[in-house]
């Protein structure tokens, strides 16, 4: 079968090439010891961190996500990790194809996964923090394993712990998750360094072939929105969205 | 000659079950096989256990009814998923939990947490079996595979040394 680790990676022929990011093996010497408390985000402006972004600056989550959820025009799934991914999920409209974790820190894309291998025909994106995707890189193997054609994986990177009180993440100074993804075996792995190239990044995810890797530098506004806290509800609604469940209770 | 994991693969595929996802243990060779040979059942490793539980949760949600297969060690690094995703949001994902740890363990540190699997999974509550008889194989996994995706609540099926024949010093 086509979904197994086996058949998918090679039903999809060679993968096409991969795109942005540093160099694997670049970031040892722009490496500065890690502080105890990251302060004004991972990277200074005007150097080059180990994310490669030459300059790069701190985006707005709630920005990107808006521009993410803007691309969305054909019923494709958005599950979005625990704390601020899923707040400016919220905030940047709700979806009936969006997902909401109240909690489980870690699994936005283990959910986003088995989401894609039940829904084929559908985009899916998993939206996670840095820190909640470094409780789980593994996930990230899985991924590369199982190759699901409809699969992205978004992290937005502050580099800290920005929820609980902005405790430095070991992206801040040493981890670059794109590296990470590369390593992992998702081939189409790349940072967006400005907000043109995340769109751009999110478009060739809804035309190509996946999965796929977007890394994005954000700054620490904190999320703008809150879903209701009711995981049934959240769950009964997402499933009707997609198709899961009949459309109206009791329809079917 | 008893075939408890051919059993348990039709009773498991019969309710619909087609994706079961899973961290190998020697106990449970039989059953990924079986999954891994099965047409209609995608069929794949995660990296840790909760990991699996949360691709199976995935999937439910997606309308794909999940299985997650384990031992019993690797069912400590499930309770944070079970507890804030598949209970709360009401997933009926089956766990299939190989018991190590009783009935002539040979190793010590598999003890532990055979003792905490049925305490953890009732203050959880989720309901669970325990797997002894060949002849009760069909009865207990259907039934509660049945009731998990009617109730919309997990079910876990405890596959004891007694039917499996657990894994012994060697």
């Amino acid at each position: 079968m086509d979904t197994t680790a086996g058949g998918a990676s090679s039903a999809l022929g060679p993968r096409p090439e991969s795109h942005g990011g540093a160099p694997p093996g670049r970031r040892a010497e722009q490496r500065t010891p890690a502080s105890l408390v990251a302060t004004g985000g991972p990277a200074r402006e005007g150097t080059t961190d180990v994310r490669g972004n030459v300059g790069g600056k701190a985006m707005s989550r709630l920005d990107l996500t808006r521009r993410l959820v803007a691309q969305l025009t054909h019923g494709e799934i958005v599950v979005a990790g625990i704390g601020n991914a899923n707040f400016d999920l919220y905030a940047a409209g709700p979806r009936p194809e969006n997902f909401y974790m109240l909690g489980s820190m870690s699994l936005a894309v283990p959910i986003a996964l088995g989401v894609a291998l039940a829904q084929r025909s559908r985009k899916v994106f998993a939206i996670e923090g840095d820190g909640s995707l470094l409780m789980n890189l593994g996930a990230l193997a899985t991924v590369a394993m199982v190759a699901p054609d409809n699969l992205t994986v978004i992290v937005w990177d502050n580099g800290a712990y920005q929820i609980t009180g902005g405790q430095a993440a070991a992206t801040a100074e040493a981890t670059d998750l794109v590296a990470v993804a590369r390593g992992a075996g998702i081939a189409q792995s790349g940072w967006a360094r400005d907000e043109a190239e995340f769109e751009r990044l999110v478009r060739d995810s809804l035309t190509g072939h996946g999965p796929r890797f977007i890394g994005a530098r954000v700054n620490r506004e904190p999320g703008a929105g809150r879903p209701e806290r009711d995981p049934v509800l959240v769950k009964d609604r997402f499933m009707r969205g997609i198709g899961a469940k009949p459309a109206q209770p009791g329809s079917g | 000659m008893s075939d408890w994991p051919g059993t348990m693969i039709k009773c498991l595929t019969e309710r619909g079950v087609r994706l079961v996802t899973y961290v190998p243990d020697k106990v449970l060779i039989p059953l990924i096989d079986g999954f891994q040979g099965h047409p209609g059942v995608t069929a794949f490793s995660a990296t840790r256990e909760e990991e699996a539980v949360g691709i199976a949760a995935g999937a439910t949600l997606g309308g794909m009814p999940s299985a997650v297969l384990m031992q019993s060690s690797g069912f400590g690094n499930t309770p944070n998923a079970l507890a804030s995703l598949i209970v709360p949001y009401q997933l009926p994902v089956v766990l299939v939990i190989s018991e190590r740890g009783v009935l002539g363990e040979f190793n010590a540190v598999q003890v532990p947490i055979a003792r905490v699997i049925r305490p953890a999974l009732d203050a959880l509550g989720i309901p669970h079996v325990t797997l002894e008889r060949e002849d009760d194989v069909e009865f207990l996994v259907t039934r509660s595979v049945h009731q998990a995706h009617r109730t919309q609540q997990p079910a876990a099926l405890i596959l004891s040394p007694r039917l499996t024949g657990g894994k012994m010093e060697g």
